[in-house]
Parts: C-alpha cells; sequence; structure tokens
C-alpha cells in the first residue's frame, strides 16, 4: 500500500472540496477502500475521512418517504424497524449482503459505490488490459472465465457486473441519490459501460453522496429481496429480484409492481418490460411466468467454452417468478 | 522459553485416555495470546514480499529493479540473477542428489503464480510498494493450462500405481447388469485460516525459523541441506498452526528465499505470504478425472470393478492423487484393474489435501455404487451390505478391524433411512426436492517411529515434551491425557512442549499418522518414568519407602504408597526432595531395538523412511466412515443445501472423543464444501487462478452446516497402535462428496458427475 496524506472532513462541505483535489478518496466505512488498496486498484494519494461527519448516519422516516444518510451503517438500515415495515425488500438486501461484520463496518454511501468482483478488474498486475482501470486497454474478462459475468447492458468493453444488492432494491423503488448540490434517481445514478466503463456513476469530483430517499409506496410495503447464489451467506449474487406488488382491492389485478434484478446486469437494473406486462393484469402463474422471461430481454451471454454465463438467463426470470408469486400469493 | 501456559478443566475422569477433556490451548487461542509464527517480537526485523509470474510458461529474460530498489525503505531486492548459493535438499524419503544447486528464484517460469522475486523492506507496506515496481520482461513458451487443455494429452501411465487381480474386463464383460461413468474433481485448496509464511533469524550459524510446520524435524533438514549447514544448527518453531490439511508438511521455496534475505541483511526478516499466493505457493489438491465401471449379477452381486484415473501434476514433478486409493478395499470383488495417471500441466505440483488420494478415490467408486443401486432398483445401503469385503481383497490380508458393517447399519438407523423411498425425486417440501444419499469412505491406519521425553519436577508438575506438533487436532490434550494416566498422576500437573525441532523427534501430522505414532511413544515414556520412580524410592537410600520391604510401589493421582496401603504414602514432589533430586527424566522412542544409532534416530525423525503402510504387518488396517446426507434442491434455482447429517465411523478407540468428533465434524464440513462450493478457476489464456481469495474461493460458511451427528462404531484396534487409536483427521472428509452427490440425484434424478455441484449444473 502506498504512502498516502489522510485528513478528516469534519462537514460536507469540507469533504465536497477535499475531494477536489487530484487522487483523492473518501473513507467511509473502509470495507471498500481497504480492498480495493490490497489489491492494487484503489492507490489514493489523499484520503479524505467523512467518517465523523456528524448527522450524517441518520434514519428518518415518514408517511411520504425515508432518508437515509449516507453513513449509515448497513447493519443500522437492515434492522431499523421501520425501514424493515415500509421497504422490506431494502432491509433484506442489506440483511441478506456481506457479512454481519462487514455489515457493521460500511456504509451506505458506500455500499452503492463498491466496485465490481471482476476478478479481472481486481488484478491489475497480472491482467493489463481493463477498460474500467485504464480506458482504452481493453477488456480481459471477454474470453476469460466468465461464470459471474453480466448478461445485462454489457458492451464490447466491459462485461462486469455491478455487485451490490441495496442498489437493486433502491432502483426497484424510485429511490434518489442526494448529491449535496443535486439530486439523481438511482437508476440514473448508474451508468451502463458503453464505451466508457471507467465512469460507473455520474459522481463528479467534488461530489459525494450525501444521502439516500426513498419515497414510501404499497408496493414497497409489500416487497421482498430474493437472492439466489450457491452460498448460503457472504457471496454475490448468481442472480437476485428486488419485487414490490400493490393488488387492486380484488386481490388478483396487479395495480403496482416494481421489478429490479441484481447480480446479471453491469448496473442494478429495472425491468421495467416486467413491470408493463403485469400492470393491469391479473396475477397467474402463467402472466407471472411469460412476464419473468421479459427481464432477459436483450440479454446476451459468454460463450460456454470459458463456464459461460448463459444460466443467469435461465436463472433471473425464474428468481423474479418466484418473488412475484410469494408476494402475490400464488407460491 | 516457555511456549505453552496451558489451561485444562474437566474432572478426573477427563483426564484420562478415553475422557473428554477440553481442548488444552483453547483459550489462549480464543483470547489471541497464542503466538503464531508471524507474530514473534524480534528487534530490527524486516520484511519480505513476493512477486510472481503473470505468465504460465517462459524465461525471465530480465528483471529490471532499479525503481524497486530505489523505493522508501527498500533493503534487498533478490532476482533470478542472485546467487543464492543453495542446494537441493532430500526428498520425503530421504534421498538426495549430489551437487544440485537449488534456486527459489528461477529464471524458467513454470506456472502462472511462481515466485520470480523477493523484495525486502523496512516495513511490509513499504515492500508491498517497491514490489509493484518491479518489472519483469519474459520470454513466453506454450503453456498447457489444465487437464481439459487439448495439448494436454493423456499423461503418463504410472505402472507402480496398477492394481489387477482376477479378469476385470471379460468379468465386466459377462456381467448382467453394467453401468460406467466418468467423475470429475476441479483444483480445490487448503484455504487454511492461517496464511503461510515464516519468520527467520540467524545468529551466526544458526538459524531459527517460526514457521506453521507439521512436521518441525523434517523442515528442519531441508533448511540445513538448503544452507549447508549442520541439522542441529536449525531450530523450527511452531507451538500453533492455524489450520494446515496437508499444506505445512515440508519447507516451501519461499521459505529458502526469507532465510536467504535474512542472512544477506544479517538481520531478522518475515515474509508473509499473501492470500492470493497461497494459491500457487504449494499445490492444493490435483484435479482428476476417474472412469469407472461396474459389472454385477441381477441380483447385485459385484463380478467386476474397472477404474482409469488420471490426475493433473506439474511440468517439473510426478504428483500422483491417488483415485485408485479406496476403489480396491471397498467392496467384495473377484475381478479387478485399476490404472492411474498423471497429466502434466502449467501448474505448480500438486499436494496433499485432506484424505489425499482417498478422498476423490472414494468419490468415484461410491457414487458408481449408487449408480449401479439406481439400475439394479435395490437400496443403496442393501447394495453395499451385499458386497461386503470380508477381507482386503487387494492385499488378501484379514482386516485388523473393520466395523463398517456397524457404521452402516448404526448410522443408518440414526438418519432414518429406514424410511427412504427409493425412487428419485419423490420426496419434496413445496419448492425444495429431497434427496437422501449415502456415501462410504475409508483412510488407511499408517505408522512412524516418534519419541518423547517426560520430566517430573520437584515442583510437582510434569512435563510432556515432544517435537510433534498441534494444528489444532488435539496433540496437546491427548498427550498429557495419556501421560497423566500412564504415570499415575493428575491431568492438572501436566504441561505439554510440543513443536519444536530441538526436542524429540516425532512422526509427521499427516496422514493421520500423528496420535497412534506419539501416543505410543507418550505410553512408552510414561511407563518408563513410572518404573524409574519406582525404582528411585525403592532403592535410593534416602528414600522413606528403602525399609518398607515392598518390592513394587503404586503411582496414583501423583502419590506413590505402597501397594498394601499401609505404609509411606507422598507426593513425586516429595519423593524427589526426600532423594535429593530436582527432576527425573526419561526419554524414550518407538524405534526397533536394532534401529537406536544416531544416524537412524536422525533419519526416522527427519524423513519418511520408517513410515509403515497398512498392510506391512499381518494385517490389512484402516478406519472406515459411513455419511447419511438429506439435500435440499431448489427445483427452480439448482441451489442445494445440506440439511441433515449423520456419519458412523471406526476409527478403533478415541482417545478423546471430544476432540476426534471436532475432527470429523471439520472433515465433514471440507466434504460439504468439496461437494458444492470449491473450484479453482482456471482461466484458459494464462493458466491463472483467477479466484484466489477467500471471496471468490468459496468454503462452506456456518450458514451452509447443519447439525452434524456423528457417532462412534469403533472398538480399540491394537494392532494399529499401541493405545488402540485408528486414524481420524483425514477419514472424516471421504465420502462426504459422493454422499452429497448420490443425495442430490435422489432429489433431483440428475446425476452431477463433476463436482462441485454448483445451481447452474441442476437447472
Amino acid at each position: 500500500m502506498r504512502d498516502f496524506s489522510y485528513s478528516r472532513a469534519s462537514s460536507i462541505e469540507e469533504a465536497r472540496k477535499a475531494a477536489l483535489q487530484a487522487g483523492a478518496m473518501m473513507l467511509a466505512g473502509g470495507t471498500t477502500l481497504l480492498d480495493l488498496a490490497k489489491c492494487g486498484v484503489g492507490e489514493p494519494d489523499q484520503v479524505i475521512d467523512i467518517s465523523h461527519i456528524i448527522g450524517l448516519d441518520a434514519i428518518s422516516i415518514d408517511e411520504r418517504a425515508a432518508t437515509i444518510g449516507a453513513l449509515a451503517k448497513m447493519s443500522a438500515v437492515a434492522d431499523h424497524p421501520a425501514v424493515l415495515a415500509a421497504f422490506p425488500a431494502v432491509a433484506q438486501s442489506l440483511s441478506l449482503a456481506a457479512s454481519q461484520q462487514l455489515r457493521n463496518m460500511a456504509t451506505i454511501g458506500g455500499n452503492l459505490l463498491q466496485r465490481t468482483r471482476c476478478p479481472y478488474f481486481r488484478d491489475p498486475a497480472t491482467f493489463a488490459a481493463c477498460n474500467k482501470r485504464e480506458p482504452g486497454s481493453g477488456c480481459s474478462a471477454l474470453g476469460g472465465v466468465t461464470r459471474n459475468h453480466a448478461v445485462l447492458g454489457t458492451s464490447e468493453h466491459c462485461i462486469a457486473t455491478y455487485p451490490g444488492d441495496l442498489a437493486t432494491a433502491l432502483v426497484a423503488f424510485d429511490a434518489v441519490v442526494d448529491l449535496g448540490g443535486r439530486s439523481v434517481s438511482v437508476e440514473d445514478f448508474f451508468l451502463a459501460p458503453g464505451d466508457t466503463p471507467d465512469r460507473e456513476t455520474v459522481i463528479t469530483p467534488g461530489e459525494m453522496i450525501v444521502g439516500v430517499s426513498l419515497p414510501t409506496s404499497a408496493a414497497a410495503r409489500n416487497s421482498t429481496y430474493l437472492k439466489v447464489r450457491d452460498r448460503q451467506s457472504y457471496e454475490f449474487a448468481a442472480a437476485s429480484a428486488a419485487v414490490g406488488l400493490e393488488l387492486e382491492a380484488d386481490g388478483k389485478t396487479v395495480r403496482d409492481v416494481r421489478v429490479a434484478l441484481g447480480g446479471v446486469a453491469t448496473k442494478p437494473w429495472r425491468a421495467r418490460e416486467v413491470e408493463q406486462a403485469l400492470i393491469g393484469k391479473a396475477l397467474t402463474d402463467e402472466t407471472v411466468t411469460a412476464a419473468a422471461r421479459l427481464s432477459m430481454n436483450g440479454a446476451v451471454a459468454q460463450p460456454a467454452s470459458s463456464g459461460g454465463n448463459h444460466y443467469k438467463i435461465e436463472l433471473a426470470p425464474r428468481v423474479v417468478a418466484r418473488a412475484l408469486r410469494t408476494l402475490g400469493g400464488l407460491a | 522459553m516457555t511456549i505453552l501456559e496451558p489451561r485444562k478443566h474437566g474432572s478426573a475422569a477427563d483426564g484420562m485416555v478415553g475422557g473428554r477433556l477440553s481442548r488444552f490451548e483453547g483459550e489462549l487461542k480464543i483470547t489471541g495470546n497464542a503466538t503464531y509464527a508471524l507474530e514473534y517480537p524480534l528487534e530490527n526485523l524486516a520484511h519480505a514480499v513476493l512477486v510472481q509470474s503473470t505468465i504460465a510458461a517462459g524465461r525471465v529474460v530480465s528483471v529490471d529493479a532499479a525503481a524497486a530498489r530505489a523505493a522508501a525503505g527498500v533493503l534487498l531486492v533478490l532476482t533470478p540473477e542472485d546467487e543464492l548459493g543453495l542446494m537441493t535438499a532430500s526428498d520425503w524419503f530421504g534421498n538426495r542428489s549430489e551437487n544440485q544447486p537449488f534456486h527459489p528464484l528461477p529464471k524458467v517460469v513454470r506456472y502462472n503464480g511462481e515466485s520470480i522475486v523477493a523484495v525486502i523492506a523496512e516495513s511490509r507496506e513499504q515492500a508491498i510498494e517497491a514490489a509493484k515496481l518491479i518489472r519483469i520482461t519474459y520470454e513466453e513458451a506454450p503453456a498447457v493450462a489444465d487437464m481439459d487443455d487439448p495439448k494436454a494429452g493423456e499423461g503418463k501411465l504410472l505402472d507402480a500405481m496398477t492394481v489387477e487381480w482376477g479378469d476385470a474386463e471379460k468379468a465386466l464383460a459377462a456381467s448382467a447388469v453394467r453401468i460406467e461413468a466418468e467423475y470429475r474433481t476441479p483444483r480445490e485448496y487448503h484455504v487454511a485460516m492461517e496464511p503461510h509464511g515464516l519468520t527467520a533469524q540467524w545468529d551466526g550459524d544458526q538459524l531459527t525459523v517460526w514457521e506453521p510446520s507439521q512436521w518441525t524435524h523434517g523442515m528442519a533438514r531441508t533448511y540445513a541441506e538448503w544452507f549447508g549447514i549442520a541439522l542441529d544448527d536449525v531450530r523450527i518453531v511452531s507451538p500453533f498452526i492455524g489450520g494446515g490439511f496437508g499444506s505445512k508438511g515440508g519447507a516451501l521455496a519461499y521459505g529458502a528465499v526469507a532465510v536467504a534475505a535474512a542472512k544477506k541483511l544479517g538481520r531478522p526478516v518475515r515474509l508473509a505470504v499473501s492470500r492470493p499466493q497461497n494459491f500457487t505457493s504449494y499445490g492444493g489438491r490435483a484435479a482428476t478425472h476417474q472412469t469407472i465401471a461396474l459389472g454385477a449379477t441381477q441380483e447385485g452381486v459385484l463380478q467386476a470393478i474397472v477404474h482409469r484415473g488420471a490426475s493433473e501434476t506439474s511440468t517439473y514433478m510426478d504428483y500422483p492423487e491417488q483415485t485408485g486409493a479406496a476403489t480396491p478395499i471397498l467392496y467384495k470383488v473377484e475381478n479387478f484393474s485399476s490404472q492411474t495417471r498423471v497429466v502434466p500441466v502449467n501448474a505448480v505440483t500438486p499436494g496433499a489435501l485432506r484424505g489425499p488420494g482417498k478422498n476423490p478415490s472414494a468419490y468415484g467408486i461410491e457414487s458408481a455404487i449408487d449408480e449401479l443401486a439406481h439400475k439394479l432398483s435395490m437400496d443403496p445401503l442393501e447394495l453395499r451390505l451385499k458386497n461386503y469385503a470380508d477381507h482386503d481383497y487387494q492385499s488378501g490380508k484379514p482386516w485388523s478391524t473393520r466395523r463398517l458393517r456397524e457404521a452402516l447399519t448404526e448410522g443408518s438407523a440414526a438418519f432414518g433411512w429406514a424410511g427412504r423411498r427409493h425412487e428419485p425425486r419423490s420426496m419434496r417440501d413445496g419448492k425444495a426436492l429431497i434427496g437422501w444419499g449415502l456415501g462410504c469412505g475409508t483412510f488407511p491406519v499408517i505408522r512412524a517411529p516418534s519419541s518423547a521425553m517426560i520430566r517430573v519436577l520437584r515442583s510437582g508438575r510434569v512435563e510432556v515434551v515432544s517435537g510433534a506438533i498441534d494444528m489444532g487436532q488435539g496433540t496437546y490434550t491427548i498427550l498429557a491425557q495419556t501421560a497423566a494416566e500412564a504415570l499415575g498422576v493428575s491431568i492438572d500437573q501436566v504441561d505439554v512442549v510440543l513443536g519444536d525441532s530441538r526436542l524429540p523427534g516425532s512422526a509427521i501430522a499427516g496422514g493421520s499418522m500423528l496420535a497412534g505414532s506419539i501416543t505410543g511413544a507418550v505410553h512408552k515414556t510414561a511407563n518408563a518414568a513410572r518404573e524409574e520412580i519406582v525404582g528411585l524410592a525403592l532403592n535410593d537410600p534416602n528414600s522413606p519407602f528403602r525399609d518398607t520391604g515392598a518390592n513394587t510401589l503404586v503411582v496414583s493421582e501423583g502419590r506413590i504408597s505402597v501397594a498394601s496401603g499401609d505404609g509411606p504414602s507422598m507426593t513425586l514432589s516429595d519423593l524427589l526432595s526426600a532423594v535429593g533430586r530436582d527432576a527425573l527424566e526419561v526419554t524414550r522412542n518407538t524405534l526397533p531395538d536394532d534401529a537406536q544409532s544416531a544416524t537412524d534416530r536422525s533419519n526416522a525423525w527427519t524423513s519418511m523412511g520408517r513410515v509403515q503402510g497398512p498392510t506391512m504387518g499381518d494385517t490389512s488396517m484402516h478406519s472406515w466412515c459411513a455419511h447419511f446426507v438429506e439435500v435440499r434442491v431448489d427445483e427452480d434455482f439448482g441451489t442445494v443445501r445440506v440439511s441433515r447429517m449423520v456419519s458412523a465411523f471406526d476409527c478403533g478407540r478415541l482417545y478423546n472423543p471430544k476432540m476426534v468428533e471436532s475432527q470429523w465434524r471439520g472433515g465433514i464440513i471440507m466434504g460439504i464444501g468439496q461437494a458444492l462450493l470449491e473450484e479453482g478457476l482456471v482461466d484458459p489464456r494464462n493458466a491463472r487462478t483467477i479466484n484466489n481469495n477467500v471471496g471468490d474461493y468459496l468454503v462452506p460458511t456456518n450458514s451452509d452446516i447443519p447439525d452434524i451427528e456423528v457417532i462412534s462404531v469403533g472398538v480399540p484396534d491394537y494392532e494399529a497402535s499401541a493405545l488402540g487409536g485408528k486414524g481420524v483427521g483425514e477419514v472424516g472428509i471421504v465420502g462426504v462428496a459422493p454422499a452429497i452427490a448420490n443425495a442430490v440425484f435422489h432429489a433431483t434424478g440428475k446425476r452431477v458427475r463433476d463436482l462441485p455441484i454448483t445451481l447452474e449444473k441442476l437447472m
């Protein structure tokens, strides 16, 4: 780890100003920063410690919205009774992520900004080519071992999966990221790789995540986060779905539905085609199965010769369908 | 140096052999007071970091280390150009080639992740940073990524490992019912919680190495031979090991690098192998392929087994993972054929990983037997009992003890196997398909001579001293029990000192051979010490027992007394005071009487030359087990969870059931990982293991492990060991993976023949 200078910000303004310096990175819980520093991907010259900014870990919730400060710990949000009641999918996405020790340290802002687990991205000493790290250098994952790589939102420049669970739940419920000077929907906050995989979010130098706000809704209250993986705990999703459902008074017609996918896309992936296919329809095994399939429209798998990821195209719709059935009482 | 201040608790009965005494060193470990190899505080310590190759094969053309040498804190950079003056050391059996230089940082690259350069700096952080500045220019050569690489070819047949009797091909062809299938296992890794590394210090020509070791004496010999110094001038210190699983049995190239750096710098050097580097600094379990054909009568009587196995090895050494190791001894069969090949690939030479050979071997044969049972529409338990081996068909010898039948019947009763429905996919709970599977395991009884010293001190303490090690399996604890019982003292009086090559030599902690071997040595030593105490009491002019007229005395609970009870009785401490002795010291070993020379002893403790296999006597000696597993498979997602397990073991007598059960469960947990999660992912383009960290190489978490019921069905086997035990450490994992694979088949109707059984294979 190379030497860096360390400064502690006592206010948002101070932090944002400090972050304008070249080579600056912010330190909150530290779980991602340390990880990236150890594998040689994150090499800050300046570490701006924002963890002591007072009040930035607040969680407040009323009938219209929840507001979560950037420094709130994952465990604090996951266990918050009002969050559990109004946004069960959000609480579950957190408690199913990482390990208890990490959840006790990691913050909400840092969670959103966690970086891909693509092994080629994380091994710069061996794999020089990575368009995320070095724009224009190429993509080592293409033609490599791609079992955990994305099938949605990929480009010829990058197929790295966005690994987080929380952002998947947030994008389903129209959450908004507060960047201090401006607010951006979580869906727009994250960028698909396109031809600039190094740009993962719209955040610009001098900006920081201050908090996240989440509008309440009937669909959010009746929601679930379903995460499928080989290991029961402490593994990133093979496929996950954040799903919320509101039915009409008849108990079967869909009034509102939210579907977002994790573990299969280059960014937190809102599956609007699934939602559109269900709204106004009766929720049945058939409509659910048909709609869930739409979640994979546009999906591209990597060749099976390299331990490919085609299974995600089969798996993700099943995850979406299971979550919908569970919420709709069909399971 | 006091390296252990043990804590003991439990009742007096727990202190005897067979008692459930808690782990001696447990409190030290969980309170962080056990000092591990990379934690020894030393003055003026320098830190070494390895730079490893990023190509699979080729030659180092040049190393540009100028920037690294100029970096802050850097003391030394070692490259393949540096002549370290080392000589090749002996192999495991003590054979040594003459005048062969040893280059731990080679010019020729044989695998991706081979150590090429070392950077030594004032701090580890400085060394890591400087290591990033090293620029290596390679001339790449074609490489074979793994055994699935088309360039890998068929490999080499190892004739010495061929096992044949009867006419297997003919009997197979004549069999009414046949199955044939290929089974595959991937590269698997030890991932011990404590990564590898060492702290090395020279004092003149004397070398001390703090390094986690499963065999302090063997490792000392290697260092002595590399550096051309006397064996007595090397000391390996290893009182605590954070898991070895076979990976810490011998000194490795990085150790030579650190010790050479310490010599050049004239200061102690610590080298911590990073977690990713642990995947290539030594070999894990080789990937294997095996084809098994079984022939049987319609009634399920086995007629023939034909086995063809292959495993990956490196391009520079033939290391067979013996996929035919368990195949010949599990069943009664008159016609048998097994052949073994190794396929060289550009990877570090594989090594021993829990249950070596027997483990992948059992995966093959126990899966095949399940396939045969299905084809016969016969209960897999019934098929196993029907073909129960009444003796060892390979060696022709009778078993010493074999309670596999009891393991099968008692295990099945505890599991409730009788309630199993035969048809696959016939049991479910909502979306969960439920399957029950069975798999057997075995591991040979291996023995080696060992030695121990016992010191009875005037303070009242009794010290048991051996160079044997404890990597969590319970050596400290069972040696205290052994000594307390044989000597006739309370367990609370006993201290155990282990893990130092300057102490009496011992069998390696590997192949499940340590406990049986070292308890034999301690038992012998403790008996001799008791006799010396009694002799002292009867004969010393100042002994109060001298005039009692007794011809023997009793030692019990730390007191020495006249057998009749009407005479003097005193503590051993008071006896030593009375006769004016500070201590009584006895050393014994279990070498034959005609092999007691200094050379014999040195060779015995530092080579495998005197290791005895399971059939070297009149009988065939093995541990046995049967695992009963319930899995739940999500029918949509293909995810497998083990929901219930009962495992029954015949490991002979258990010296401490609490320690044994812990080892069994540990092996079973590793087996669950092997079955469902563990797999080294090799990039076909550069032969690099890309999931070389514990975030991406998955081992089970607590949530993946159900309650595991373990049952002992063993009886003392005094042919196997002095105290009647057979090995327990390796056998626990053997048979777990096929039991799970068989349960998955029962749940889903789908036979997965390549591990691990990940979700996409069941979707």
